[in-house]
């Protein structure tokens, strides 16, 4: 399977996801620079982490306006996986990819640890290799993770199961304790806390590896069943 | 737009115009002298930021020239953007310390920030991807408004840059003693990977090569920056708030990767960072070094404010600029390079060969000066020095415990002081996992990062216990490199070398000159016998407000080389049934100490002594344990003593620990007593540990969920939960932060 790993001038978790899917899943990872107009060599689209555009404004605010993000919306109609994650949800939510948006945390501090997430949905692509209701250890480094909808937005996520990842306390004021959701369609996910940063027993755990596998298997599966 | 009306000739010199820039009579004197002429207003701005002690070390040159700087491993030493070590399969760590005291006292957030941002560019612009940041910090006593302010600041501040750039901020050091006051002190470090193949130099070589500004425009902030870093502080700084300049880590990213992109180009001769003195210092320095002159025409620098003249651009301290000298012809392929990113590639001049400096502006030269009187020839300064008072009294004092009725109680209160307390509150605010790297992360002695693609890491830290400095500079400084290497030791690394930031007070009072001299005597034989060379740094002086001085505070920036990620080794405690092990005495040491501050308010006496043949010979038998294997965790004893280093290895995991220790109540549990170390060690390994460390004395073990400490003669010293010792030390700086003042 063949990622891109989509780079705007500020990204900065580009590098992290690449050796993710190089290092420890062994797929392949191209990084693609924000002016391309064309994604179709690829099977997956991953919106890292950073600041793009140095986020003065509202963080994702002025990448969804990026020449790569109209791609990046082609890919998710075509039905491909998206992932974005922290800056990457951020630039989801500002492109209205997702429903909601992230506001600063709390505590208006940026906030770097390891936090305990529950696995709310775990039937879907980005999912199917955990348990529902399994707890997982992913760090989160961010300012601006607080999750914000209104009253309706959020029965219709609860209604269609669209909330995937809650924190298991709550620290960055994010509404129901929300950390990651999925779109309707069940191909792009946003989430604040970074699974490619826990990949390895070196460098802090491998719950995140679990969320990589899912795309892979499902897109194997699929690869198979059309061919 | 403004008009700026510079004063003449005749007016610099009657008016002693220059004195407001910071050049003294017989300094302006020299200037004539060398020129052969009454310099004019931009010229005598050139010689004065570039005379400032921040860019020339006038006072501290003589002081300098005492560190030991080679080794066999030492690629590049103190003079470039950073230092370069060796750590074999042909790649190589770059490292460089730097203070923005100044600067962070006045506006905190920007002055932390920037300084984050200049010693970022003094790692890339050798040619390194920088791969983590530290830092050392000291305020006042955590208890004014504005002490609190500086302290929430400066975190922000260096968080907002590191986090945005995306490099990890993996580890440091907070302090807090009156002594800062008014006059905090913001050190930032940054640790670089490169190939040796692309180390790049600051030379401007080969006449005709075209000179090409890159990066951000320039504006008119932090103009004379560097020289404001080189007055002492006063009532009045506040004024000085337009010399600190604003930072745009955004920028930044784009400069670095662009940069990086550069060096791999066989078309770039030389790259040197726009930092203190701006366009001035990067264009002398480079045209110096190569023997070589610059001719500069400052229309063509990118402005990002209108009627700026000659004086303000070759002043101005604007953030994320290089200056670059490439092959003739190339231009195109480097303009095309930094358009990728967004950034300006302007050519503003030519190498040439006479040896000058000479700027055009609106058609007219505005400048023409020997590129080696700005660059080489500041005058050196051999001041005064003289034993203080205090320092005699001192050492005539007795060594002797302070009065301690409850240990237990104090204990906890030590663990709540805000030097020894947990630092959690600042560290949860920088990204240190960013890069996915980061083996070791903030919290532990040192923080180790893995070289990827490699199975070696990088181990390092930042020290420094000003307080023994100012009882002892000598003893103090030896001490400084000590503990920075046992930092590095104990977590699985060999010290490979250090940079350091000497902040000091005014240098021209013969007692802080005194200070600066004997702490660097301790700091080289230090450096000497532990094989960590000095690679690097900067010199902070004038660290006074209104009149008083802060403590002396060479910080110490020490990496080492972890040869196998398996030597990895953390200060928490792994396992029950594991035995502890105490390496050294404890001696009646209290001078200095953070029990000394807390009982008595004050402190005074004898620094702790240290024998460097035995540390030496300590940290070579337990980095030799760790590396067989025969450690599970490991911790120097440092301020608080046994005790507080014993409840320092039950926070990570949780587990206790019950021992017995030797000797005197007091002293046993809080001395500050040198070259000492607590590990724990498996009973199955505990003979070949034994063995391989002579002096280590089994004190104990590890064991559930209290911390028991206990005297020879069994009797209960301390006896207390884990969860309560550690909820004291987590809880005093957010408690701190949270009370009125």
């Amino acid at each position: 399977m063949k990622f891109a790993v989509i780079v705007f001038p500020g990204s900065n978790c580009d590098l992290d996801m690449y050796h993710a899917i190089k290092d420890e899943l062994g797929e392949e990872a191209e990084y693609v620079w924000h002016d391309t107009h064309d994604l179709s060599g690829y099977d997956g689209i991953l919106l890292p982490g950073g600041f793009s555009y140095g986020d003065y404004l509202r963080a994702g605010a002025i990448a969804r306006f990026s020449g790569v993000m109209d791609e990046v919306r082609k890919a998710a109609e075509e039905g491909k996986p998206v992932l974005g994650i922290c800056n990457g949800f951020q630039i989801l939510t500002e492109a209205g990819l997702l429903p909601g948006m992230l506001m600063r945390n709390k505590d208006l501090k940026f906030t770097c640890r390891t936090v305990s997430l529950k696995v709310e949905n775990a039937h879907t692509l980005f999912t199917n290799e955990y348990k529902e209701g399994e707890e997982i250890r992913i760090p989160v480094a961010h300012g601006e993770g607080n999750y914000y909808c209104d009253d309706a937005t959020y029965q219709h996520l609860k209604d269609n199961n669209q909330i995937v990842f809650t924190y298991a306390e709550d620290f960055n004021g994010s509404r129901n304790n929300i950390a990651g959701i999925i779109n309707e369609r069940g191909n792009v996910l946003g989430m604040m806390p970074h699974p490619e940063r826990a990949v390895s027993d070196l460098i802090g755990g491998t719950d995140g590896l679990p969320l990589f596998r899912s795309i892979v298997k499902q897109w194997r599966e699929s690869h198979v069943s059309h061919a | 737009m403004s008009v700026t009306l510079e004063p003449n000739t005749q007016q610099i010199k009657e008016q002693k115009i220059y004195q407001q820039m910071g050049l003294s009579d017989a300094e302006f004197q020299m200037v004539e002298d060398i020129l052969g002429r009454t310099p004019n207003y931009t010229e005598t701005g050139l010689f004065s930021v570039m005379w400032s002690e921040h860019c020339s070390y006038k006072n501290s040159k003589p002081v300098l020239s005492k560190f030991p700087t080679k080794g066999d491993h030492v690629l590049q030493g103190p003079g470039e953007g950073a230092g370069i070590v060796d750590i074999g399969d042909g790649q190589a760590a770059v490292f460089k310390m730097e203070s923005h005291n100044h600067p962070s006292a006045i506006e905190p957030y920007q002055g932390a920030a920037t300084g984050v941002g200049g010693i970022i560019r003094d790692v890339f612009s050798m040619g390194a991807r920088p791969i983590a940041l530290l830092n050392s910090l000291r305020f006042g006593e955590l208890e004014t408004p504005r002490v609190k302010y500086l302290f929430e600041e400066v975190v922000a501040g260096i968080a907002g840059y590191g986090n945005c750039i995306g490099i990890p901020t993996v580890g440091g050091e907070v302090q807090f003693d009156a002594s800062y006051d008014g006059n905090p002190l913001v050190n930032a470090m940054c640790v670089g990977l490169i190939d040796h193949k692309d180390i790049q130099k600051g030379v401007a070589k080969g006449t005709g090569n075209p000179v090409m500004y890159v990066g951000a425009k320039t504006g008119r902030d932090g103009i004379h920056g560097a020289t404001f870093a080189s007055e002492e502080l006063t009532d009045a700084s506040d004024e000085k708030r337009p010399a600190v300049q604003v930072g745009d880590p955004f920028m930044e990213k784009l400069l670095l990767e662009a940069c990086l992109e550069l060096v791999k180009s066989d078309a770039l001769i030389g790259i040197q960072d726009m930092g203190a003195a701006g366009l001035t210092s990067s264009s002398a320095e480079m045209a110096s070094k190569a023997g070589s002159g610059i001719e500069m025409d400052l229309d063509h620098v990118p402005q990002r404010e209108t009627g700026m003249t000659a004086y303000e651009m070759m002043l101005s301290e604007s953030q994320e600029r290089m200056l670059i000298v490439v092959k003739q012809g190339r231009e195109p392929e480097i303009v095309e390079l930094f358009e990728k990113y967004g950034l300006d590639a302007v050519t503003v001049g030519r190498v040439t060969d006479d040896s000058t400096l000479r700027l055009k502006h609106k058609g007219e030269i505005v400048a023409e000066v020997p590129v080696d009187a700005l660059a080489e020839d500041a005058p050196v300064y051999h001041q005064k020095s003289s034993v203080p008072e205090y320092y005699r009294e001192f050492q005539s004092l007795p060594n002797e415990e302070p009065e301690v009725e409850d240990h237990q109680a104090t204990l906890v209160s030590l663990l709540k002081q805000p030097t020894i307390a947990s630092k959690e509150w600042v560290y949860n605010q920088y990204d240190h996992q960013v890069r996915t790297s980061t083996v070791v992360s903030p919290g532990s002695d040192a923080a180790v990062i893995r070289v990827r693609g490699t199975n070696k890491g990088l181990a390092m830290t930042t020290d420094c216990n000003s307080r023994y400095i100012y009882l002892d500079p000598e003893t103090g400084g030896k001490i400084a490199v000590a503990e920075a290497a046992r930092n590095v030791v104990v977590s699985g690394g060999r010290p490979l070398a250090i940079t350091d930031c000497l902040n000091f007070g005014n240098p021209e009072k013969p007692e802080i000159f005194w200070q600066l001299e004997k702490a660097a005597d301790g700091m080289s034989a230090a450096c000497l016998q532990l094989n960590a060379p000095v690679i690097g740094g900067n010199v902070s002086l004038y660290n006074e407000t209104n009149g008083t001085a802060i403590y002396p505070t060479p910080t110490i920036g020490l990496v080492g080389l972890v040869e196998d990620l398996k030597h990895v080794t953390t200060q928490d405690a792994k396992k029950q049934g594991d035995f502890v092990y105490l390496v050294g005495g404890s001696m009646t040491e209290f001078g200095g100490s953070e029990l000394q501050k807390m009982v008595e308010g004050r402190i005074f006496g004898k620094a702790p002594s240290i024998d460097l043949d035995v540390e030496a010979q300590r940290q070579s038998a337990i980095l030799t344990a760790i590396q067989q294997g025969l450690v599970q965790s490991a911790h120097d004893v440092a301020e608080g003593g046994v005790a507080v280093a014993l409840a320092e290895k039950t926070f990570g995991n949780g587990l206790g620990v019950d021992v017995s220790l030797a000797g005197s109540k007091t002293t046993a549990l809080f001395s500050e007593t040198q070259s000492r170390f607590l590990l724990t060690v498996s009973p199955e390994q505990a003979q070949a540990f034994e063995d391989t460390v002579k002096d280590a004395r089994k004190i104990g073990e590890v064991t559930g969920d209290r911390m028991i400490v206990k005297g020879e003669d069994g009797a209960v010293w301390i006896d207390e939960s884990v969860e309560t010792l550690r909820s004291a030390w987590k809880g005093a700086i957010p408690c701190l932060l949270k009370s009125e003042a």
